[in-house]
C-alpha cells in the first residue's frame, strides 16, 4: 500500500509536468494547426541554454535560469513562429509536421555535436531529501515538482478563463475568422499563444531535468508522452491535456512496476490506440469540425 | 513526345547506365553504400504510394523494414531459402498494413499519424524485448546472403545488382499500378475523398490498399536489407528512422514518381560524396528541409518542375501530372 502511494505520488509529478508540455503542444494545435514534433526538444534545448550559460558565460544558477527563459521565450516562442510556422502554415499541414521533425533532428545534433552527447547533471533547484509519509518515502523533489506544475496550471487556467486576453487567446482558438470580426488582434493572439508554449517548455525542462539528467535526447520521448496525452485528453481541450498528462504519467509508473518496465512506454500508447479508435475526440475533448 | 518528355527518357538511360557500370570501380564501401540506398529507395517507393499517392501519413515505414529483416533474418539462419522470406515478408507486410489501414478509415492526420507513430514503437519494444524470436538487443548475426537461381549473390558488387533489380522490378510495378485505375483511384482518394466516393471510387477499400501496399514494399525493402549489412538488430528501425523515411520521400518530391530515389540519394549518398561527418552533416540536412518545406513544400522535383515551367510553358516534368490524366 505504501508502495502504491509512492507510485501515486511520483506518478502525479511526472503526469504534471507531462502535463505542461501536453497543455503548450495543444494550444499550438488550436490556434494555428501545429503539430509540433519538436515539442520534446523544446524542453531539452531550455536545460542545455542554462547549462551553456553557466559554463561559457559563468554564470550562477538563477541568473543562467533567467537568461535561459528569456532565451526560450525568444527562440522558442517568437522565433519558432515567425520563422518556420508563420511561412508554411499556408502550406497547410504536412509540411509543417515536416519541417517540425527537421528542427528537432536540428535541435539533437546541434546539442549533440557543440555541446556533449553525454548525459548532464543539471543542478537542482531547491536541494531536497526524501520524507516518510506512512510508511512510504517521498521524495521532496517530487512534491515540488507537481506543486510547481500544479500552481502553473492553474495559473494558466485562470488566466485563460478570467482575463480578456486569455479569453481572446481563446476566443482566437476556437474561431480566428469569427475571432478577428469581432476586433481581436489574432496575429497578436497567436503570438502570446507561441510565447506561452515556450514558458511552459521552459518550466518543464527546468522541473525535469533535476530528476532525468539532461541529454540531447531526452526530447524524444517526452514528445511522445506530450503528443500521447494530448490525444488521451482530447485534441482541442487545455483540460483535456492536464488530465491526459496525470493518466500518462500514472500508468507510465504503474506498469514499469505491476507489468513490465521493458513495455513501459508501451501501455500509454495502447491506452491511447484505443482511445483514438474508440473516441477520437479524446476523453474530454468536444467533436471538432473546423471550416478551414 | 516533346522536348522536355525526350531529355527526361535520356537523363533516366543515362542514370541507369551509371548506375550499372559505376560500382565497377568502386570500393566495396562504396558498393554497400550504393545498395543500401537501393534498399532505402525501395522502402521510400512504398512510403510515396500511401504518401504521396494516397494522402495518407505514415510513420512506420521503419517498422516494416524490421519486419522483412527480421523475418529474412529467422528465416534464412535457420536453413530456410531467401524466396521463402520474400514472400512471407511481402505477405506479412500486406496484412499487417492492411490491419494498420483500419484507423485510417475512421480518423485523419494528426490521429493516424499517431496510430502509425505507437505501432512503430511497439514494433521497436518487440524487435528489442522478445530476445527468443528477435535475440533482443544482440540482434541476429551472420544473415546468409542468398544464391539465386545456382548463381551465389555473396560478393558486394554481385549483391548490389541483386538489390538494383530488385529496385528495378519494385519500380516497374509501381510504375505500372500508378498508372492502373487503382493508382488513379489513389490520386483521387488524396485529392478530394468525398469526390472519389460519390465518383464510385470504394474508398474503404483504396485506403487500406494504399496502406498495404506501401507495407508489403518496406518489408520487402527489409528483405533486401538484412543480407546487405549482414546483422540485424533493433537499433536500425526507430522511429526515427521512420521520419528519416519519411523526410526522404517528401523532400525528394511526395506524389512524384521519382521522388523517393532522388531523396534516398540525398539521405544517403550525399553525406559521404561531401565526405561530412554524419552529426555535422544531420544538421545541415535538418536546415535544408525546413527551408525547402518553407520554399517549396513539393520537395526537389517540384523545384525543378517550378524552375521548369517558369522556363518555358511546355508540359511539365512530372509524372505526378500523368497518373491525374
Amino acid at each position: 500500500m505504501a508502495g502504491l502511494l509512492q507510485l501515486l505520488v511520483s506518478g502525479l509529478a511526472t503526469g504534471a509536468t507531462y502535463a505542461l508540455v501536453a497543455i503548450g503542444f495543444t494550444l499550438l494545435w488550436q490556434t494555428s494547426q501545429t503539430i509540433n514534433f519538436a515539442q520534446g526538444e523544446f524542453v531539452m534545448l531550455p536545460a542545455f541554454m542554462v547549462l551553456a550559460a553557466m559554463r561559457f558565460l559563468d554564470l550562477s544558477l538563477w541568473p543562467a535560469l533567467a537568461l535561459g527563459a528569456v532565451g526560450s521565450l525568444l527562440l522558442l516562442g517568437a522565433m519558432f513562429k515567425k520563422l518556420l510556422v508563420d511561412p508554411l502554415l499556408r502550406h497547410g499541414v504536412l509540411p509543417l509536421v515536416i519541417a517540425t521533425i527537421g528542427l528537432s533532428i536540428l535541435a539533437k545534433e546541434t546539442v549533440k555535436n557543440y555541446y556533449s552527447g553525454e548525459a548532464q547533471r543539471f543542478p537542482a533547484l531547491i536541494s531536497g531529501d526524501t520524507i516518510p509519509m506512512g510508511g512510504a518515502v517521498l521524495s521532496v523533489q517530487d512534491l515540488i515538482n507537481l506543486g510547481v506544475a500544479v500552481t502553473a496550471v492553474v495559473l494558466l487556467q485562470l488566466f485563460l478563463a478570467r482575463t480578456e486576453t486569455g479569453r481572446r487567446m481563446q476566443a482566437t482558438a476556437q474561431n480566428r475568422t469569427v475571432a478577428a470580426i469581432l476586433g481581436i488582434n489574432v496575429e497578436r493572439m497567436i503570438l502570446y499563444t507561441f510565447l506561452l508554449n515556450a514558458a511552459l517548455v521552459c518550466l518543464a525542462a527546468y522541473l525535469i531535468t533535476p530528476v532525468y539528467l539532461a541529454t540531447y535526447s531526452i526530447g524524444e520521448g517526452l514528445g511522445l508522452v506530450a503528443f500521447t496525452a494530448a490525444i488521451v485528453g482530447g485534441f482541442n481541450q487545455v483540460r483535456g491535456a492536464i488530465v491526459g498528462g496525470f493518466i500518462v504519467g500514472i500508468a507510465e509508473n504503474l506498469t514499469a512496476v505491476y507489468v513490465s518496465t521493458q513495455y513501459r512506454t508501451a501501455v500509454p500508447l495502447l491506452l491511447l490506440v484505443a482511445i483514438i479508435l474508440f473516441r477520437p475526440q479524446g476523453l474530454l475533448g468536444r467533436v471538432e469540425e473546423r471550416t478551414t | 513526345m516533346n522536348g522536355t518528355r525526350l531529355w527526361a527518357y535520356a537523363a533516366g538511360i543515362g542514370v541507369l547506365a551509371a548506375l550499372i557500370v559505376l560500382p565497377q570501380g568502386l570500393k566495396p564501401y562504396g558498393i554497400s553504400l550504393l545498395s543500401r540506398w537501393a534498399v532505402m529507395a525501395i522502402a521510400a517507393v512504398g512510403l510515396n504510394l500511401t504518401l504521396g499517392y494516397a494522402g495518407q501519413i505514415s510513420l512506420a515505414q521503419a517498422a516494416f523494414l524490421g519486419i522483412g529483416a527480421y523475418t529474412t533474418a529467422i528465416l534464412t539462419t535457420h536453413g530456410w531459402p531467401f524466396w521463402s522470406a520474400l514472400l512471407l515478408a511481402g505477405g506479412l507486410g500486406f496484412g499487417i498494413g492492411w490491419l494498420l489501414g483500419y484507423p485510417a478509415l475512421r480518423v485523419q492526420h494528426h490521429y493516424l499519424a499517431f496510430v502509425t507513430l505507437a505501432f512503430m514503437t511497439m514494433a521497436y519494444l518487440i524487435f528489442r524485448n522478445e530476445a527468443w524470436l528477435t535475440g533482443g538487443v544482440f540482434g541476429i548475426n551472420r544473415v546468409p546472403r542468398p544464391s539465386l537461381l545456382g548463381w551465389p549473390a555473396t560478393k558486394p558488387l554481385a549483391y548490389y545488382y541483386v538489390c538494383l533489380g530488385a529496385l528495378a522490378i519494385v519500380l516497374a510495378g509501381s510504375w505500372w499500378m500508378i498508372r492502373s485505375p487503382w493508382g488513379r483511384a489513389f490520386v483521387a482518394l488524396r485529392e478530394n475523398p468525398r469526390r472519389a466516393m460519390s465518383l464510385g471510387v470504394d474508398i474503404r477499400a483504396y485506403t487500406l490498399l494504399a496502406f498495404a501496399f506501401g507495407a508489403a514494399l518496406g518489408c520487402i525493402a527489409g528483405v533486401f536489407f538484412a543480407p546487405l549489412v549482414e546483422f540485424v538488430d533493433p537499433s536500425a528501425f526507430t522511429l526515427a528512422d521512420s521520419l528519416g523515411l519519411l523526410l526522404m520521400v517528401v523532400v525528394g518530391g511526395s506524389g512524384y514518381f521519382f521522388g523517393p530515389l532522388l531523396g534516398a540519394m540525398v539521405a544517403v549518398l550525399l553525406p559521404e560524396w561531401l565526405r561530412m561527418a554524419q552529426g555535422l552533416y544531420l544538421i545541415y540536412y535538418a536546415v535544408f528541409v525546413m527551408v525547402l518545406m518553407v520554399f517549396c513544400p513539393s520537395g526537389i522535383l517540384g523545384l525543378f518542375d517550378k524552375i521548369l515551367r517558369s522556363l518555358s510553358r511546355s508540359a511539365p516534368l512530372a509524372v505526378r501530372k500523368e497518373a491525374q490524366r
